[in-house]
């Protein structure tokens, strides 16, 4: 938890220039208030962005920082380490050819504490039931091998659930939107079938270990019981 | 020099701003779990220095968690706010321009309303005269119905207020913005929306305030004027009941 620590504070009137080169003696002042200025408005509009968990286009941060800007990449960079240093969140570029990032949380997850914080408690145990499904699976499920595993659970992709509303939208939609899932069509079937893997932000905000666990704790075993599944999660774990 | 943020300061942040607003004993359990979870130094009576230090380093970004009142029952929430925000910007991502303007002009009627609310005729009445588009009611009631759910408004018996979210946030816009017309809580000074106003020399005191101000008083008297206090004290019933079962289990 001490990964983070740095050896010194923030103080009230400077941003956190850390070991960057750019120590305040070195520009002048309304320069660096106007660098701060142009870090905060970032940070706020990648939080605000966050709160629904859609990917930002790195288009529209240049809009947010004046499209002119030429620091724009020191201004990111600074605006990342905020993130990272105050709220314990993570701006990553998912997608390098369109340019889209999320924030990802990568505060040490807890024992017992799977992937939700306090709000969206069930949309976010369901989602731990799929990662789950994905992972046991062969880290690839087809879409109506999913639907027939959730239909066990009482959980019916074409009726409106009581919780979690239109399912397949959640999953499809919502989830896939998010980066927790990552759904693709798979070519040449009729009707469309779908491919379900793990999405980035799964990767960063849980693991195969910890999704292992939860496996392990619902059936009453050990995780050793899996024995390629034990084997890739200890795996990444060591990575 | 500000003192360090560790991880549990970190994650008691993540869940402020994720609620949108927090009760304080909420907070305090958070607090605790927090300090739990990451394996920092926890003690029951230190919520306030746990908060200033995240405070201290929001700062620089013009944020600030920020503490405030419940009108209805006085009871004290949380709630992560934006200071550089000179207009609605947090709300500005989530609504369309016409939904702001109904909010806008809701709050209007709110705060220019004797005490604190705005019936929904009167607001759903507005919503053919917006200018950006014109709503029908079945719509507008629907967007009313998202602001409450989002916490912005909060709905008693077809009256609108202002939530407790809304006030924390929105303090310094609506003081700065309805000068002339927003009334300050004679007694604790912040902003009152839902108050009670003396007759004869117009001050105004939230409610929970003048439960309390007048507590044990056989014949309340206004604290400026000294008139008589004309409006018929707030009921204490329901709220002594909660404060104390409060008091009882945060002990």
């Amino acid at each position: 938890m001490s990964q983070r620590k740095r050896s010194k504070g923030l103080s009230s009137s400077q941003m956190t220039d850390g070991e960057e080169d750019c120590s305040p003696s070195q520009r002048d002042q309304p320069f660096q208030d106007q660098m701060n200025q142009k870090v905060s408005e970032l940070v706020q509009f990648l939080l605000v962005k966050d709160q629904k968990k859609i990917p930002i286009r790195r288009a529209d941060m240049l809009k947010t920082v004046g499209q002119k800007y030429k620091n724009y990449t020191e201004i990111v960079n600074r605006a990342g380490k905020t993130l990272q240093e105050v709220f314990g969140l993570q701006l990553m570029e998912i997608d390098t050819k369109l340019h889209t990032y999320i924030l990802i949380d990568n505060l040490p997850r807890a024992e017992g504490e799977y992937l939700c914080k306090d709000k969206e408690k069930e949309k976010m145990g369901l989602l731990l039931v799929v990662l789950s499904f994905i992972f046991m699976k062969g880290n690839s499920v087809k879409d109506t091998a999913l639907w027939e595993f959730l239909r066990l659970l009482r959980v019916h992709p074409g009726k409106p659930h009581k919780v979690f509303g239109d399912v397949r939208k959640l999953l499809m939609d919502e989830f896939a939107r998010q980066k927790y899932l990552d759904v693709t069509p798979i070519p040449l079937t009729d009707p469309p079938e779908f491919k379900f893997q793990w999405g980035p932000r799964a990767e960063k905000e849980t693991s195969k270990k910890d999704v292992l666990k939860f496996v392990a704790k619902i059936q009453g075993k050990d995780p050793t019981f899996w024995v390629s599944q034990n084997k890739e999660a200890e795996a990444e774990a060591a990575s | 020099m500000a003192a360090q943020m560790t991880n549990a300061h970190r994650r008691f942040l993540q869940v402020l701003m994720s609620n949108g607003i927090t009760e304080a004993s909420q907070a305090r359990k958070l607090h605790q779990h927090c300090c739990e979870i990451d394996k920092v130094y926890y003690a029951h009576d230190k919520l306030d220095d746990f908060i200033s230090t995240i405070n201290s380093h929001l700062q620089p970004l013009f944020m600030q968690i920020r503490k405030g009142i419940s009108e209805e029952d006085g009871r004290a929430h949380y709630a992560v706010v934006n200071l550089a925000e000179t207009e609605v910007t947090k709300m500005a991502s989530d609504y369309t321009e016409t939904e702001l303007e109904l909010f806008r002009k809701t709050m209007d009627l709110i705060i220019l309303s004797e005490n604190g609310f705005a019936s929904s005729t009167d607001i759903l009445n507005l919503a053919d005269q917006l200018k950006t588009k014109k709503m029908k009611k079945k719509e507008a009631e629907q967007v009313l119905k998202v602001f409450v759910e989002d916490k912005w408004l909060s709905e008693k018996n077809g009256e609108y207020t202002l939530h407790t979210r809304c006030i924390i946030e929105m303090e310094q816009y609506i003081l700065s913005n309805y000068q002339d017309v927003a009334r300050k809580c004679n007694i604790c000074h912040s902003l009152a929306i839902q108050s009670q106003v003396c007759e004869c020399c117009g001050i105004g005191m939230h409610l929970p305030c003048v439960r309390k101000y007048f507590r044990g008083q056989a014949e309340p008297r206004c604290p400026k004027c000294n008139e008589f206090w004309s409006c018929d004290l707030p009921g204490t019933s329901q709220m002594g009941s909660h404060t104390h079962h409060r008091a009882h289990s945060q002990a």
